[in-house]
């Protein structure tokens, strides 16, 4: 096996063929460390948000004579909200396109609108969060909002925190331009606020939608 | 080294939500946005409706939410099964699973635990 593998080395390095064996070729771009080491984090933080979720279902039927799903939710808001982190998303694309292409200004205006949107949605969850507590379905009313106030409070919070980021990116983009480190940290920021959309498809669905 | 360039290249792995640049990566975004809006609007015509069988619903938003899931994956952050993503695609697997067994294994032990408790009426008596 490793004489095959050397015989091939060898024969490589005489002939001078481009394949280089895997185990040779060294450490991979930083680009591409970057990423998929990030990546990794957003799954692991899919994961914290699959527990939530699990709670979530374990206990949504356990309103403790509280109000229900049914009655808190509406539709309408879930909708907006859905609209604008969606359209937070795709902006957030063209956003990273504009990156790509070095272009100052579309990434000033991407990361506005992305910005805006973000922080759309995160008005109307406060907006939403405090009626509810208004009215006395705060999280320590019963099982099932203790659940819902961890899951969506937990998602709102990552959003938030994206919206601090993004704007550090802002102020980097124009302080330090489109530097490596600075483009690299870019294309995190997209992975995260792309991911939060991901994890926002299983809240309306489950929390909002499948409220019963 | 300069032979082993183009090589390298065409071997080098590919993160997550990079972009290749050009109008293909804003076709691309614009064709993952029409699908999420479709897939959205359809999840909530569907909590709502009177002309599907009632307890089919759940199904149906599970299957548009996995659905939906699968365009931002493709579309927004670029994920796919070729090559140059293997590490990417391998990683999303591996966070599949355990999402998988964390939300089902969670209301399997759960579900089963409530089948298996005393009523709390029963409990008291005991007690007394």
């Amino acid at each position: 096996m490793s004489a095959v593998a050397d015989a091939a080395l060898a024969e490589e390095a005489t002939t001078g063929d481009v394949v280089i064996p895997i185990s040779l070729r060294g450490p991979a771009a930083t680009d591409v460390v970057v990423g998929y080491g990030f990546w990794l984090f957003i799954l692991s933080d899919i994961i914290v948000f699959s527990a939530l979720f699990a709670a979530y279902a374990v206990l949504s039927g356990q309103t403790a004579g509280g109000p229900s799903g049914v009655e808190l939710f509406d539709r309408r808001y879930v909708f907006i909200e859905t609209a604008c982190l969606l359209a937070s998303s795709f902006t957030c694309g063209l956003f990273s396109i504009a990156i790509e292409r070095r272009s100052g200004v579309g990434a000033f205006v991407g990361a506005v609108v992305t910005f805006l949107l973000g922080a759309a949605f995160i008005g109307l969850e406060v907006s939403e969060f405090t009626r509810m507590v208004d009215i006395g379905a705060g999280p320590s009313r019963s099982a099932f909002l203790s659940a819902f106030f961890a899951l969506v409070g937990t998602h709102g919070l990552h959003v938030t925190l994206g919206l601090l980021w993004l704007l550090t990116m802002m102020a980097q983009i124009a302080t330090l331009g489109f530097r490596p480190m600075v483009v690299r940290r870019l294309f995190c920021f997209a992975l995260f606020w792309h991911a939060l959309d991901i994890v926002w498809i299983g809240v309306f669905t489950i929390v909002y939608l499948g409220a019963h | 080294m300069a032979e082993h360039g183009i090589a390298q290249e065409s071997v080098r792995d590919r993160a997550p939500a990079e972009e290749r640049g050009g109008r293909e990566g804003l076709t691309r975004y614009v064709t993952g946005l029409g699908f999420a809006i479709v897939l959205t609007l359809a999840s909530f015509w569907a909590a709502q409706t009177q002309e599907v069988w009632h307890p089919g619903i759940p199904i149906l938003l599970g299957v548009l939410a996995i659905g939906q899931m699968g365009v931002h994956l493709v579309f927004f952050l670029h994920i796919s099964t070729a090559p140059d993503q293997t590490n990417n695609f391998l990683a999303l697997a591996f966070g599949c699973f355990v999402v998988g067994l964390v939300v089902f294994g969670s209301m399997i032990i759960m579900a089963n635990l409530s089948a298996n408790m005393i009523p709390m009426d029963k409990l008291i008596q005991m007690q007394r």
